[in-house]
């Protein structure tokens, strides 16, 4: 449609378009989105080029890009449960976050390169340091993790170098906790709409999802008597991603939108179950062997299905012109308003 | 010798400001080339005088040594879009220019012209305020006139009817829109921010380039393009966007799609003139009472800097696929950087809290 606001005065339509593309009231529906199913906006004004996404949606493959979201905040948060475990005196449960962290840091590394269009090329990823570039910026977080992490359990498993492991343990617990967070500004600063719109959130989301992962994955693993912190650290960590996934969800914006619709919103359906699930029962029954393990198995499958779903809505929301054009004519409409532009 | 960043120039040094949006007088000059370097070029593409022949996409993909692909940039593959005149689709890594088709109806009101009221058949012959010939001509009386008025008027309707529309013809006027699509080569390109190999750079001229034999493939520059510009080319990995003919430029030649428009549609030049050429001609539209034209990307402060090619629009810009109001998302950058920052220390302030709440209860 370009009648009436889009168009003033003019009343061009395109010719081969429904009569009247579905016209709309921006309206919420207040309690009716409890299935989950319910589009929060029920029809949309707006115009597109035969239906046609503006921007490009990633090429970013899946399961590589989500495994790799979910491993790399994993390996990120075991390693400074790790770090500060060997401090305070946990001898297994410092072995379990590292060999958890140092696993996890070059699995994601490998589905990084795997990702690529040149793998053979990942090197030229250390050209240049770029801060504009959360990918540049990003490199320089997951090289020394990696490498840190990854040496540290691998001489966990050997045994040599008991000094050295405790420096290696602490340098990948300085980063960890950027390898967790970075990747939510690597989708953020996109055009991706439902990703660019929630810059602020997503590092929560990622934060507390990765808790949820590195936390129920060393619980699971670790001997009763020392697995209390990472069980602690879970229990905290899927209630941030609970609470920041509710914050994204739940927006006033059309881009909210794509997390409750189609295979995104079936992923984020199933993560929140999983990750309450695994909540209750590592509050109710953490202290059991079978609880700890079970609990652990629903947090880090809840962290798992949060990246998958986070994923997918960014593919929807850009797929859909939808998602582009309504929140840009909302933005202008808004300026238009406050008086900064005539036009 | 100075280095060429290929970054914004916030963090280059050379702009105290820290600006990772907004206009730059100087794109080349801030990305660090000397002073003696060439003016800043670019396109200004009048839609309103395109005629959708074609002649840029071809000239590009003669150019460029681009490969053939359908409507949806799959490569070697012949595909009608079945929309339109319109089988290239939409720019890509193999479609550099893309010509937009839009057929467009609106109603407009007509008085009627062929016939008059029945009250009116009565009315003294010779009158002509129809162009039906008289009845008394044709011999028939005033109920078969009326009938064959009514049996006229719907055979009018319904061969004039149509069905996709569902409007009948006599009132309805109809446009095509034709526009031809580019790179934008913004003064904040998002794919140049992004980009973490620097294999997109700033030419001399102020444009954006991927150099192809560093490009990795990581994709990173195709969601960040607000425009959906930069695309993979799938079976080789690695992105493929318009690059302004920079090897034609290095030789002082005009690019090839501004070569080849037969209607002076794109034309190519020193962005300075472009803006005046098109604010003129825009004014000379507006004076003939082409209400709808507007600038596309002529803005210094819209969300991208303002563009190296810009359009001048008939409708607004979603009608071509074109984002209304696109923004370079590094812009929010130091908002993101802050959010992960506080969710990183939060982490280690769980894990903090977890370990020493574990070892004072043990």
């Amino acid at each position: 449609m370009t009648e009436g606001l889009t168009t003033p005065g003019a009343g061009w339509r395109r010719a081969d378009g429904p009569p009247a593309q579905q016209r709309q009231k921006r309206r919420r529906r207040g309690n009716g989105r409890r299935g989950g199913e319910v589009p929060m906006v029920d029809e949309a004004e707006f115009t597109s080029y035969y239906g046609r996404p503006i921007i490009k949606p990633p090429v970013w493959k899946t399961p590589d890009v989500p495994l790799y979201l979910f491993l790399g905040g994993a390996a990120g948060s075991s390693a400074i449960l790790g770090a500060l475990s060997d401090l305070s005196g946990g001898p297994q449960l410092t072995r379990v976050a590292r060999l958890v962290a140092g696993g996890g840091s070059i699995a994601s590394v490998g589905f990084l390169i795997h990702d690529l269009g040149r793998p053979e090329r990942f090197l030229h990823m250390l050209r240049v340091i770029k801060p504009t570039s959360p990918l540049s910026v990003g490199t320089y977080i997951l090289s020394p993790f990696s490498a840190a992490a990854g040496a540290t359990a691998a001489v966990e498993l050997l045994g040599w170098f008991p000094r050295l492991k405790r420096f290696g343990g602490i340098v990948s617990g300085v980063f960890g906790g950027p390898m967790a967070t970075y990747t939510a500004v690597l989708l953020a600063n996109t055009a991706v709409p439902s990703w660019h719109a929630f810059h602020t959130k997503l590092p929560f989301v990622f934060g507390g999802s990765a808790m949820a992962a590195g936390g129920g994955i060393c619980m699971a693993l670790t001997p009763l008597s020392e697995s209390a912190p990472a069980r602690k650290m879970a229990i905290i960590g899927a209630g941030i991603e609970l609470v920041a996934v509710h914050g994204v969800e739940n927006d006033e914006s059309v881009v909210s939108e794509p997390y409750h619709v189609g295979r995104a919103g079936r992923f984020m359906r199933a993560a929140k179950a999983c990750s309450a699930a695994g909540l209750g029962l590592a509050v109710l029954g953490g202290r059991t062997r079978v609880g700890a393990t079970v609990s652990g198995a629903l947090l880090a499958a809840g962290s798992l299905l949060t990246r998958f779903g986070v994923f997918d809505a960014g593919m929807a929301s850009a797929r859909d012109p939808k998602y582009t054009v309504i929140p840009q004519r909302e933005r202008i409409k808004a300026r238009e308003d406050a008086g900064s532009i005539t036009r | 010798m100075t280095s060429i960043s290929s970054a914004s120039p916030a963090f280059t040094g050379n702009d105290p400001q820290n600006r990772l949006y907004g206009p730059l007088p100087d794109v080349q000059g801030e990305a660090g080339y000397d002073d003696d370097h060439p003016a800043r070029v670019g396109f200004f593409t009048d839609t309103s005088v395109c005629i959708g022949c074609k002649a840029c996409e071809v000239a590009c993909k003669e150019w460029n040594l681009l490969p053939m692909d359908d409507s949806h940039g799959t490569r070697d593959v012949i595909g009608l879009s079945g929309m339109s005149y319109d089988n290239t689709g939409q720019l890509g890594a193999n479609s550099w220019r893309h010509v937009a088709f839009i057929e467009q109806v609106r109603t407009v009101d007509l008085p009627m012209p062929t016939m008059g009221p029945p009250s009116h058949v009565d009315a003294p012959r010779g009158t002509g305020h129809t162009g039906a010939p008289p009845a008394d001509a044709l011999g028939l009386g005033a109920d078969e006139v009326l009938s064959a008025q009514t049996s006229v008027l719907n055979a009018e309707a319904l061969s004039e009817f149509d069905p996709q529309t569902g409007q009948s013809g006599a009132d309805k006027q109809v446009r095509w829109l034709m526009s031809s699509d580019v790179c934008k080569h913004c003064t904040h390109a998002g794919c140049l921010d992004v980009c973490p190999t620097g294999a997109l750079f700033r030419t001399e001229f102020g444009t954006v380039v991927v150099q192809g034999d560093i490009c990795n493939g990581c994709g990173y520059c195709v969601p960040s393009c607000p425009y959906g510009v930069i695309n993979q080319r799938k079976d080789d990995g690695r992105v493929f966007k318009c690059t302004l003919c920079y090897d034609r430029l290095t030789d002082g030649l005009q690019p090839a799609c501004a070569t080849a428009c037969p209607t002076q549609s794109i034309q190519f030049g020193n962005l300075d003139e472009l803006q005046a050429r098109a604010d003129a001609r825009l004014a000379t539209l507006k004076a003939q009472g082409v209400e709808t034209a507007r600038l596309y990307g002529r803005d210094e402060d819209d969300g991208v800097g303002g563009a190296g090619a810009f359009f001048l629009l008939l409708d607004e810009p979603e009608v071509y696929g074109l984002p209304p109001d696109p923004i370079v998302t590094t812009r929010d950058l130091p908002a993101m950087w802050r959010a992960a920052a506080k969710g990183a220390a939060m982490i280690v302030g769980v894990a903090l809290t977890a370990v020493l709440g574990s070892r004072r209860a043990r």
